[in-house]
């Protein structure tokens, strides 16, 4: 019982991040524009946060270090989706090369500027003031589910009220039904009168800045610092997170929570004498396999949004 | 699709020429704001290049790779369709190489001809798995790319730690001399840059991809699905097998330069992080090339040689080195929107003109 707590408990941690960038992903893909670009939010996230946090726990902010971090990683982070828009929504350029090349940027550009702040250092300095498990008072004191639901990071708490604030404003209000029907056919929304390059510009700057919020998760939690690895490949992970949850909010959290037993998973059974036989790289290689069957299994055309990947062009059928 | 082709195809040489002047120059800029001096900068990495045998063949060495990943992307791109996967296949035909030259003797040149074939196909063979699930099971490529990069390099950790392990690092046995495709003599010319084959078969492949894609009926077929897969489709052309083969030759040729890398560079496979990333300079290369041979060739030379002179820029300028990369994605980010090239020239001339007139 208690082993499965732990398994709990490390699923939601490794699972939060991808929460976020994933519902970032599925924003920009549900109003048509496909955003390969996660990674590079998430690092440009981590980045951002991790400098931001460091800079005000020297400044004597304390506790309010990492909240300032997440403040930042949302704001820094439009000058990459921004990058995003101004290609593949303002210039009509591929998506995917667009979504590449912002990670290519970020990946590059933060490094250069970590490089550029600390003195040549590949990461920045450790930061003390990170992220801290909460402990619900009562809940948290229940056996079992207590310490498998309730004593974790305030950001597993956040990415879980956002799912249901997307979820909300994606299938209950009027934005989200314009968001939607810019992704599925942009031609009857700009009939009906949705401005649908703007709408779309909006949902890639908004979604990134959610997703900048993973790579925050990740550098002000498990890393407290900030280095070139610290995303390596996260944000390609949670994009596979939108595709097998089926751009749905609740689909996209629960392949994320999927993934996020799987590396809970890797730490937790190596504890065991059993498990050591197996070599360790099945465990990594787990999460992707286990993706691909199930992908194998369940995809069937025409789940993705109508128009992902298609530039608007007014006047075109 | 088709507009996926024509974006490749159909782009003048300017834009191109543009996007490398405006990447170069914003990275001079962001130079100048870190507090660097550009010309410096750019000058040390030059003599990178140039400086010396050593250097050059060292620049040619870094250039292969490019060539190979920008036809492996190419290939893809033309039948409308993205192979980010190039990596994963990378590490295949590494470890396929790595096998056959590490647990096999055999006598040389021999031995190295069915190494190269080995890592070859098993490169083809990665590739054409994302074929498979793409028209058999409808799973988007870009994911099961994606997927089976990762896969492939744990698979590689797992089969090397098994079988191949050198004990106390974190990299394979090396192969065996009889499989090095290294080119001795001329290595020695050049003071032991590290000159192998697969320069020689990178030029083979440049020749065999144009005749390939414009002068056979498979070449034809390629074009044709990603001109229009359902008029292809309507013109009698199997599309499953088109896409499928595809795939297959584009990992061919990734598999290739985990081929080379392994048999004529480094002789062993490290244990690495992460996947080498040559797959995603592909694109770059593919992009600035607009898929053509000759294309291809000036923008793997032109990307090589930077990415090995950047190792200079610290070194002579103590400019960290990821500008370069920096100033990669900025040309990839102008050739991949050539409007936004389009609307500056307009811009500039519309002012020009507002000027003689005013």
């Amino acid at each position: 019982m208690e082993i499965l707590g732990f398994l709990i408990n490390g699923t939601l941690v490794f699972a939060t991040a991808l929460i976020f960038a994933a519902l970032g992903g599925l924003i920009a893909e549900r109003s048509g524009v496909i955003n390969l670009g996660l990674e590079g939010f998430m690092v440009s996230g981590a980045f951002s946060s991790a400098v931001t946090a460091y800079y005000a726990e020297q400044a004597g902010l304390g506790a309010a270090a990492p909240w300032l971090g997440c403040l930042a990683a949302l704001v820094f982070t439009v000058i990459f989706s921004g990058i995003h828009v101004i290609a593949s929504v303002r210039f009509k350029a591929n998506q995917v090369i667009s979504g590449i090349v912002v990670n290519m940027l970020a990946a590059s550009s933060t490094f250069f500027m970590v490089k550029l702040l600390f003195d040549g250092a590949a990461d920045t300095p450790v930061i003390t003031n990170v992220f801290h498990r909460i402990h619900i008072p009562w809940l948290s004191d229940i056996p079992f589910l207590g310490k498998a639901l309730f004593q974790t990071y305030p950001t597993t708490y956040i990415a879980f009220i956002l799912v249901i604030i997307v979820y909300y404003v994606m299938f209950k209000t009027p934005l989200g039904l314009r968001m939607r029907a810019v992704g599925e056919h942009p031609g009857a929304a700009d009939t009906a009168g949705v401005n649908v390059n703007r709408l779309r510009a909006w949902s890639v700057m908004v979604g990134g800045s959610i997703a900048a919020l993973g790579g925050a998760t990740i550098a002000l939690t498990a890393n407290s610092s900030f280095a070139f690895n610290t995303i390596s490949g996260q944000g390609y992970i949670a994009l596979a997170a939108v595709i097998f949850g089926r751009w749905h909010p609740v689909g996209a959290m629960g392949a994320a929570l999927f993934f996020g037993f799987a590396q809970a998973l890797k730490d937790q059974v190596q504890l065991y004498e059993f498990a050591r036989a197996i070599p360790t790289e099945v465990f990594y290689m787990l999460p992707y396999v286990l993706t691909l069957i199930a992908l194998i299994f369940t995809v069937g055309k025409g789940s993705s949004p109508a128009a992902l990947g298609q530039p608007y062009e007014p006047g075109k059928r | 699709m088709n507009k996926l082709k024509a974006l490749f195809a159909g782009e003048s040489v300017k834009i191109s020429l543009l996007s490398i002047v405006l990447g170069l120059l914003i990275g001079a800029i962001v130079m100048i704001a870190g507090g660097y001096n550009p010309l410096l900068a750019y000058q040390s990495m030059l003599e990178k290049i140039f400086g010396n045998a050593y250097d050059m063949g060292e620049a040619l060495r870094a250039i292969v790779p490019l060539i190979f990943t920008g036809l492996a992307v190419a290939i893809a791109f033309r039948a409308g369709m993205f192979n980010i996967g190039v990596d994963g296949q990378i590490v295949m035909g590494s470890l396929g190489a790595l096998m056959v030259g590490n647990m096999i003797s055999m006598p040389p040149i021999i031995h190295a001809i069915v190494a190269i074939i080995a890592g070859t196909l098993l490169g083809g063979l990665w590739g054409a798995l994302v074929g498979v699930l793409k028209t058999k099971r409808g799973i988007n490529e870009v994911i099961s790319c994606i997927m089976l990069n990762w896969t492939a390099l744990y698979l590689s950790h797992m089969v090397i730690k098994a079988f191949m392990a050198e004990e106390g690092t974190s990299r394979s046995q090396s192969i065996q001399e009889s499989a090095s495709i290294q080119i001795n003599w001329l290595s020695g010319l050049l003071d032991g840059a590290r000159i192998h084959w697969g320069f020689a078969l990178a030029v083979v492949a440049l020749i065999a991809y144009h005749f390939y894609m414009n002068r056979t009926k498979w070449g034809y077929e390629i074009r044709a699905v990603g001109n229009n897969n359902h008029a292809a489709k309507y013109a009698g052309m199997n599309v499953s097998q088109v896409v499928i083969r595809t795939f297959f030759l584009s990992g061919m040729l990734g598999g290739m330069v985990g081929t080379f890398e392994v048999l004529g560079v480094f002789k062993y496979m490290a244990i690495a992080s992460a996947t080498s990333g040559l797959g995603f300079d592909g694109i770059a290369v593919a992009l600035l090339g607009m898929n053509g041979a000759l294309g291809i060739l000036l923008a793997a030379a032109l990307f090589g040689s930077l990415m090995y002179g950047a190792q200079g820029m610290s070194f002579g300028a103590n400019v960290p080195g990821e500008v370069i990369k920096m100033v990669i994605s900025i040309i990839i980010f102008f050739a991949a929107a050539p409007g936004m090239i389009r609307w500056l020239l307009n811009k500039t001339k519309r002012s020009k003109q507002a000027n003689r007139e005013g």
